[in-house]
């Protein structure tokens, strides 16, 4: 059994610096530093992700509950309950992804901006970020996320059918492309991984802006003759880092995404978990209208130290938890 | 029949693929945070040696390959076959050209080799990674010379041809890195 860390004491020490600078970035900025459950009645009903689960033996005898995969509803209430601008910085957990750019138990942070929108978020973010890796002068680009395919692979990702995503993969020579049985945003992330990602963010920070409703997540839609989603992400380096929304407000139709996700993972023979009643409920008592993004730390650090895998910025990755 | 999901994936897992066996040699795994997930592979087909990336959708299983190494002893080559012996159980096997390959060059009769058997039969086969062997053919060397420079071919006494220093005459013995196919030293008689 391997008992040492796998990152390096000085990783560790530019994960202690890391927070640190965090945390003073946002005392001068006002936000309040916030704490909410890791285990909650609720789980997230996204079927790209999957919660771990646990149980709580209490009072009424055992209850399950669900990791969050993100701190997002309860920080969401907090905002309904007036807290005003507010940041955290939390272990969160996925089931099954791990890789070189993936652990299942990691580090978010995660902010909220009451009354911004996703733009003046963006610069907030660029700040930030640029503080970090000491590049105060990194140039930020920002794309629309239709004019980034359109660009490099010459298809609209918004009006593009099955066929034509399917093409595209085959034309851009996507091995084993011909092989896979995707829905339309499946192709647009297939594309995305495979073709765009490693391009973005080099020697700048690179912002997708304005994605398809259909992979809106929990961000607003913006209405207009070609509506989309206010999300935006943040590349670096070829590394998605951090992924925001203009948020969506709207109880009724919030709880009609959540149901269609439910659908959707009922279909596809995955763990139905409940519906977050309480987030739900506080956005009908009314969230202010806000901005707010998580960006992965871990992958954070591995920019700031120059590491490829990211256990080399985790004491101890799970294998040897 | 046993399969694995894309989970389980990893260097050296063996895995068939369109109804060849393929050994993994790199494995990725790509996801957009609020997407799809896939693994990314680098896998080379048993058979041809090829080396091909393939993406597949995370969550998927594909069937297992059944091919596993063991060792063998080279018995005797009639022609078109080589045949091998598992010295535990004496069980034989015969092996065409193709899985042979570039082992031919090196292996002499008695030799161990590893055998990689697919569904049961030879799909390839490595020599040890170094051989001892006769020399049968070679110029004469100008005496004197023990520099190692510039060399000269050699014919051994399995058919390949090494360079070789100099001094090396034909009748001698000499250690062969097959990995390489490149001239080690002399040797003595094991």
């Amino acid at each position: 059994m391997e008992w040492r860390p796998a990152a390096s004491l000085a990783a560790l020490r530019a994960r202690a610096e890391l927070y640190a600078l965090i945390r003073r970035f946002f005392v001068a900025a006002g936000a309040l530093e916030v704490e909410t459950p890791i285990a909650s009645h609720a789980g997230l009903t996204d079927p790209a992700l999957e919660s771990w689960r646990t149980a709580w033996t209490g009072p009424t005898g055992v209850q399950p509950l669900w990791l969050h995969t993100s701190p997002e509803f309860p920080m969401k209430r907090l905002l309904a309950a007036g807290s005003g601008p507010i940041f955290q910085i939390c272990k969160v957990f996925r089931d099954g992804e791990r890789g070189r750019r993936h652990h299942p138990e990691f580090t978010l942070l995660e902010w909220y901006r009451p009354g911004w929108d996703g733009e003046r978020l963006i610069a907030e973010v660029a700040n930030l970020v640029r503080l970090a890796l000491g590049q105060p002068e990194r140039p930020v680009e920002i794309l629309s996320y239709r004019q980034l395919f359109r660009d490099r692979l010459a298809i609209d990702p918004l009006h593009a059918t099955l066929a034509e995503l399917a093409a595209c993969a085959r034309d851009q020579g996507i091995a084993g492309g011909e092989h896979l049985s995707l829905d339309r945003d499946g192709w647009l992330d297939l594309l995305l991984t495979h073709r765009l990602e490693t391009g973005l963010g080099r020697g700048r920070l690179t912002f997708i802006r304005d994605y398809p409703p259909s992979q809106a997540a929990l961000a607003r839609l913006r209405p207009g003759p070609e509506p989309v989603a206010e999300r935006f992400e943040l590349y670096l380096e070829g590394v998605e880092l951090a992924n925001g929304f203009a948020e969506l407000t709207d109880a009724a139709e919030q709880r009609q995404r959540f149901e269609q996700d439910q659908a959707c993972r009922r279909e596809l023979g995955l763990p139905v978990p409940p519906l977050d009643e309480a987030f739900l409920a506080a956005l009908s008592a009314g969230m202010p209208e806000a901005a707010g993004v998580a960006l992965g730390l871990d992958r954070l650090l591995m920019a700031i130290t120059g590491t490829s895998h990211i256990d080399q910025v985790l004491a101890f990755p799970i294998e040897r938890a | 029949m046993a399969t694995y999901n894309t989970n389980e994936f990893r260097g050296g897992l063996k895995i068939m693929l369109d109804g060849d066996p393929y050994t993994i040699i790199e494995n990725e795994f790509v996801k957009p945070g609020k997407g799809q997930a896939f693994n990314r592979v680098r896998i080379r087909n048993l058979k041809t040696g090829r080396v091909v990336e393939r993406t597949f959708k995370s969550g998927e299983s594909l069937e297992a390959a059944d091919v596993h190494d063991t060792q063998m002893q080279y018995l005797y080559n009639d022609g078109d076959t080589w045949h091998f012996m598992d010295p535990a159980s004496y069980e034989q096997l015969t092996a065409d050209a193709a899985a042979v390959g570039d082992a031919a060059k090196w292996i002499r009769e008695e030799d161990m080799c590893q055998v990689t058997l697919y569904n049961g039969a030879p799909l390839s086969v490595e020599p040890p990674n170094f051989v001892i062997l006769r020399i049968v053919e070679t110029d004469p060397g100008l005496k004197g010379d023990t520099s190692g420079g510039g060399g000269k071919p050699a014919t051994l006494e399995t058919g390949a041809v090494v360079r070789v220093p100099l001094f090396v005459q034909i009748d001698e013995l000499i250690k062969v890195d097959t990995r390489s196919g490149e001239y080690v030293s002399r040797a003595k008689e094991e």
